[in-house]
Order: structure tokens, then C-alpha cells, then sequence
């Protein structure tokens, strides 16, 4: 496929021009030409005023798909946990398993047969278990592998896993191996009707911009997905599933995980999994605007985040960023004081169900995203704030 | 050691902005600059060599223009440059890019290969691991420190959602590195000397061997279908009246959607 102009209708007019986020038209002898940095978004397509950009498809676009099957999510666990994102993806799968009219499975590695039905009862038709030692703990190799085996075995149409340390390490070995496309970090999925290819919706250019991917000659589909984007299916203690049991008798590590340390700081034992998240900047000014942020952080049974001004000024730890170079965080309220609201921080946090901006500034960009926002001194709101709060909870 | 340090010449994404008539990127004047985790990827290539020998090879990807990040790693220490490019390569996904670095990799050769643990431009995280798969070698994400290099061996610390994991590792094997590992270097007016006066080694599709059908757009499994301008949310409120007054009415807001 390519993009191509059609110099006779072309005007000249430039539009195209200023639309291409890849700088990949120049103008030459007065009318538009695409340049090999193209990479086939279309955008100009829909701006040129004279319908003169066109979508030309060649032979080569026509190549057989394989013949897939089924809708799967992997299933992560860690210490005998079953992620959360691992629900949701099970949510997300069923609802693409029903547009497509297929069904779907769960694959689970190191955990138990209890593990397995837990995920069946969450909405998996089916949950491919291996009990062995050596996928018990995270390991790219055995993981990737045995994952690998399993598709080319039964040739499902989709692959989901979650865009957590552990799906974004060893997913894209999978990838590769396959040859096929993967798509990280996805906000929505949806399936193309006429198509049936799956429509994989990222934010793009550190988030200044969605893209919609797809993966049109190549199968299976795959793609990881933020945690706390998607909504869980409903439980139901009475569904029946299939469990069949996988083995990784024939897989070679060169990796070994000698030692998991665990480090949980006070108040943030893992925001990506919080409920609520008191999320301070450079206007919280310091360690005095911090304790207030703690002290509503615990009167709401919260998390402390922080902006990447925050944490480059020293008043906060690293694991505490939130944003494009932090952590990604999806929780319920998401309070952002004195955060002004630079992409690389909306990026991590703007698909919160509710965020509530304080910030001195009217016009900072973070109450374009917010559902509440109060335009004042974080050290003059916070106090009232976590007193009406203690208020209401009868704290 | 054979180091090899793959880098990106990224767009300073915090520079881009929207024009919100056109919702269109605004790039004009938009600096390009190393991928931010490669530098610490460089620093950790450098600093294996300091400790255990060898030498730190920079390669990179891209437009004949890339050439100045790689100027900029050389200017570093770094002891050569070597700059993939080719119109073939034009349009690659994350997966025709992985194979073209793997078979330059393949090409000159590497014990330890270092990557940023993602670009800031398309944050995908996948180009490392997808490398290592193609070279048929180990990877090790998320590396936050290295704690022994071995003739055959390393063990690092990869960190996790909960803490970190220690994992050893044969050689050859890939890494992707993150902040935390180290403090990036500057560049000495001597190296930047040097750099400037360095000749940058120039590889193309033909001298890496690579299958023409898995490059570009061609060899590339995804395509980008269009993009288009997050949405911006419709259901805000600005709370107004008196500090008291704002702060009821968000806790009554909150008390509302059962937040509370």
C-alpha cells in the first residue's frame, strides 16, 4: 500500500504539508509529493481540500492471512498473584471474542489449577496452565517460548497481554519470533467490522497525539495493554471452563533469576494498582507541600505520585513519577496539585475515571483534562481539603 | 568485550505541541536529540569497558542526519560510530527495525549489547528484546545496576513493579537500562574535539546482508491506520465561589459518584 498525489487535481494549497506529522511531504514544482518517510497514517488524506491524495493498494496487500482462531490474554502472575491487568484483559478478550464470534483463552504460567479457574470464573473460556518449575518465576526465555509454542500449536487470532514490566519484556520476543506485529501499550481496542482486523488505539509522539495500528497481513495479532485501562468482566462463581495442562519439558533458560527483592515504600505500595493518587508538582514547592500532600493522601487511604519537577527537585523518589518516563496510572481519583500539566505527565495519568486539578494558574493545561478544578494555592486547598474530607469519613 | 550500544535520534517530544485548530503536530523548530535513555545506555557501555576492557561500539538507525547523535556519543568516548542507513529501511515498524540492527549487529559483532529501555518518541520498549530474539540471544529489561561482568557471564538487577530482580545472564546477551542505573557523563572539549574529526563507519541493507522483504514498510507487520488528537475531556467542572464553598462542592461532587 501506498500513498500517492494526484498532481493534476493538486493546488498547491500546502494543507497536506502542515498535517503530516512525519514531515514526509515536500513541495516540489509546486505541488505535493510524499517522500519515503511516510509511514502511511493518512492524514493528509482527509485534510487535502481537492481530494487529490489517494490510498493506492498493490497486489502485494492481498497476502493470506493464517487461519487463526480464538482470542487470547496472558495471564500474568507474580508470587502466586494473578495481576490485576490480567482480569481486565480477560474482560477486554470477551468482548472482542463475541464481536468476532469466537471464544477465548487464558494462558497461565507458574501458578495452580485454583489459579486457572479463578481466570474461568472471570470470563475465560478455556486457560492453558503449565505448573512447571521453570515458568514459576518471570523469566524471559522459558516464557517467550513456551508462549511461542503454544500459538504456532493452536493459532489464536489475537494475543493480549498486559504492558507491565513483564509483558513488555518478553511479549516482544514473541513478536519476533512469530513474525508478526505487536502493538504496545494500547488504551482501547475495537475490531473493524468489514476487516475483522483488530483497530489498536496508543497515544503516539510521547502522547501529543493517538494512533490507531493495525495488523492487517499477519497473525496473530498482538498487542499489550496499559493496566487499568480496561473494565473487567463480571464474575460468575457458576461458569465451567476447560483447564489443559502445557508442559515446558523441552525449554532452555540462559537467564536464571537468582533473588526478588521487594521494596514497597510507606505510603505507595504500587501505584500502578491505587485506588486514588494525591499526585504533587513543582508548585507543591517542597517537603512542607509534600506532608500535606500525605496527610490527604491518608486520609483518603491514597498514594503519593508526583510529576517528573517533582522528582527532579529531589522532593520525591523516582518510583513516585508518574508520566511518559514514569509510571502509567489508571486509579479511580487522581488529585494533581500545583502540576501544571506537561504531555509527558498527562500521558501517565489522563485516563483516570476522575482527576481533580489544583493549581494556581487558570490557564495550566492540567484543567483541560480535569473533572474538577479549583484554581488556588495547594498550601491554602489541601488543608481544607483533607479536613472536610476527615469531615465526611467521620475520620 | 564487544560493547555495542544501539541509540535513537528522537524528536524532544516535550517540545511538540498541538495546534488545536488543526490538531495537527507542531514540529517547526522541535530539537532532535539522543533518545534521553540511551544516554545512560552510552554510560553503561562506557563504564563496562572502564572496568572490564574491550570496546564501545555506538550504532544507530536512521536519516543521513543521525549522524550527529552519533558524533555527539563519540564525543563521549566512545571508540566507533556506525550509522544503518538506507531508503530501504524507510517506514520500518518495530519489528523491521529490530531485524535490520540485528543483522548489522550480526555484522560487526557484540558480547554485550546495551539499548535505553525505550525511545521517548514512540515508547514502545520492544526494538531490545525483538533484537535479542533475532540474534537468538538473552535479554535482561529494566536494568537498574550491574552488579559482576564475567568472561561468560554478568548478574544485574531488573527492576519490577515490586522491587527488583537479580538475574545472571550468559554472554552474548542484550540489555535495556533505565535511569536509575547511572548519571550520563558529559562530553570533554577533548572528545568533543575528536569527534568532530572521527570518521562515522556508513552500513547499508546490501552490507548487512538483510532479506529485502523484511525491511521498511514491506517487512513491517503493523501499519499505522490514521491518528488523530486525544480527546479533551467534556465533563469539567471548574468549582467557583469561596475556598470553603469550592471545597464542598467537590465533596459533594465526589460524595455523588460514590467516590467518597
Amino acid at each position: 500500500m501506498f500513498i500517492r498525489v494526484n498532481k493534476e487535481k493538486c493546488t498547491g494549497c500546502e494543507t497536506c504539508v502542515m498535517s503530516c506529522p512525519y514531515d514526509a511531504i515536500a513541495m516540489k514544482e509546486g505541488k505535493a509529493a510524499i517522500t519515503e518517510l511516510c509511514q502511511m497514517c493518512r492524514a493528509c488524506i482527509s485534510v487535502c481540500p481537492e481530494g487529490a491524495i489517494l490510498e493506492i493498494e498493490e497486489e502485494s496487500d492481498k497476502k493470506e492471512k493464517g487461519q487463526g482462531r480464538g482470542v487470547w490474554v496472558f495471564a500474568e502472575q507474580r508470587d502466586n498473584t494473578i495481576a490485576n491487568v490480567s482480569f481486565e484483559l480477560i474482560g477486554a478478550g470477551r468482548r472482542l471474542a463475541e464481536m468476532l464470534g469466537t471464544d477465548i483463552s487464558a494462558v497461565l504460567f507458574g501458578a495452580t489449577e485454583s489459579h486457572a479457574d479463578e481466570l474461568i470464573k472471570w470470563g475465560a473460556d478455556r486457560v492453558y496452565l503449565c505448573t512447571d518449575e521453570l515458568v514459576k518465576n518471570f523469566n524471559d526465555e522459558p516464557y517467550s517460548r513456551l508462549l511461542s509454542d503454544l500459538i504456532t500449536e493452536h493459532r489464536p487470532e489475537i494475543v493480549l497481554a498486559g504492558a507491565t514490566p513483564i509483558g513488555r519484556s518478553f511479549i516482544p520476543r514473541v513478536a519476533a519470533r512469530l513474525k508478526t506485529g505487536l502493538t504496545a501499550d494500547c488504551t482501547a481496542l475495537e475490531v473493524d467490522v468489514e476487516t475483522k482486523n483488530l483497530l489498536q488505539v496508543r497515544p503516539a509522539f510521547g502522547g501529543n497525539i493517538m494512533a490507531t495500528i493495525v495488523c492487517p497481513h499477519t497473525r496473530p495479532q498482538m498487542a499489550t495493554v496499559r493496566p487499568r485501562v480496561m473494565k473487567r468482566g463480571e464474575y460468575d462463581a457458576a461458569r465451567k471452563g476447560e483447564i489443559v495442562k502445557v508442559s515446558a519439558a523441552n525449554i532452555q533458560s540462559r537467564t536464571r533469576v537468582i533473588d526478588s527483592v521487594k521494596e514497597v515504600s510507606e505510603a505507595a505500595i504500587n501505584l500502578q494498582e491505587a485506588n486514588i493518587i494525591v499526585a504533587g508538582g513543582r508548585g507543591v514547592g517542597g517537603d512542607k507541600g509534600f506532608a500535606l500532600l500525605h496527610e490527604l493522601a491518608e486520609a483518603l487511604g491514597g498514594s503519593i505520585g508526583a510529576s517528573r519537577a517533582a522528582v527532579d527537585e529531589g522532593w520525591i523518589p523516582y518510583r513516585h513519577q508518574v508520566g511518559q518516563t514514569g509510571k502509567t496510572v489508571s486509579p479511580k481519583i487522581y488529585f494533581a496539585c500545583g502540576i501544571s500539566g506537561a504531555v509527558q505527565h498527562l500521558v501517565g495519568m489522563q485516563s483516570s475515571d476522575i482527576i481533580i486539578a489544583i493549581n494556581k494558574n487558570a490557564e495550566a493545561p492540567i484543567f483541560n483534562v480535569a473533572t474538577y478544578g479549583i484554581v488556588g494555592d495547594v498550601f491554602e486547598v489541601l488543608p481544607l481539603l483533607t479536613k472536610k474530607i476527615k469531615e465526611v469519613k467521620g475520620l | 568485550m564487544r560493547i555495542v550500544v544501539c541509540i535513537k535520534q528522537v524528536p524532544d517530544t516535550a517540545e511538540v505541541r498541538i495546534n488545536p485548530e488543526t490538531n495537527t503536530l507542531i514540529r517547526d523548530g522541535v530539537p532532535s536529540i539522543i533518545n534521553p535513555y540511551d544516554l545512560h545506555a552510552l554510560e553503561a557501555g562506557l563504564q563496562i569497558k572502564e572496568k572490564a576492557g574491550g570496546s564501545v561500539t555506538v550504532l544507530t538507525m536512521g536519516p543521513p542526519q543521525a549522524e550527529l547523535a552519533l558524533r555527539e556519543s563519540l564525543s563521549l568516548g566512545v571508540d566507533s560510530a556506525i550509522l544503518l542507513s538506507d531508503r530501504a529501511f524507510a517506514g520500518s515498524d518495530t519489528w523491521a527495525t529490530a531485524y535490520a540492527l540485528a543483522k548489522a549487529i550480526e555484522h560487526i559483532g557484540a558480547d554485550i549489547i546495551i539499548c535505553g529501555k525505550q525511545a521517548i518518541d514512540g515508547d514502545t520498549a520492544q526494538v531490545g528484546p525483538e533484537i535479542a530474539e533475532f540474534l537468538d540471544i538473552p535479554h535482561i529489561a529494566y536494568v537498574r545496576k550491574i552488579d559482576e561482568i564475567g568472561e561468560k557471564s554478568m548478574v544485574v538487577q531488573r527492576l519490577m513493579d515490586d522491587g527488583y530482580d537479580v538475574v545472571e545472564s550468559s554472554l552474548p546477551v542484550l540489555l535495556t537500562v533505565v535511569r536509575e542505573l547511572n548519571s550520563p557523563r558529559m562530553p570533554s572539549l577533548k572528545g568533543k574535539m575528536a569527534a568532530k574529526k572521527a570518521e562515522i563507519r556508513k552500513l547499508t541493507a546490501v552490507d548487512i546482508g538483510a532479506e529485502e522483504n523484511n525491511l521498511g514498510l514491506k517487512g513491517s507487520p503493523t501499519q499505522v491506520r490514521n491518528i488523530f488528537a486525544p480527546e479533551a475531556r467534556k465533563d469539567r467542572t471548574m468549582l467557583e465561589g469561596t475556598m470553603e464553598e469550592q471545597i464542598n462542592s467537590l465533596a459533594k461532587g465526589l460524595a455523588e459518584l460514590k467516590c467518597l
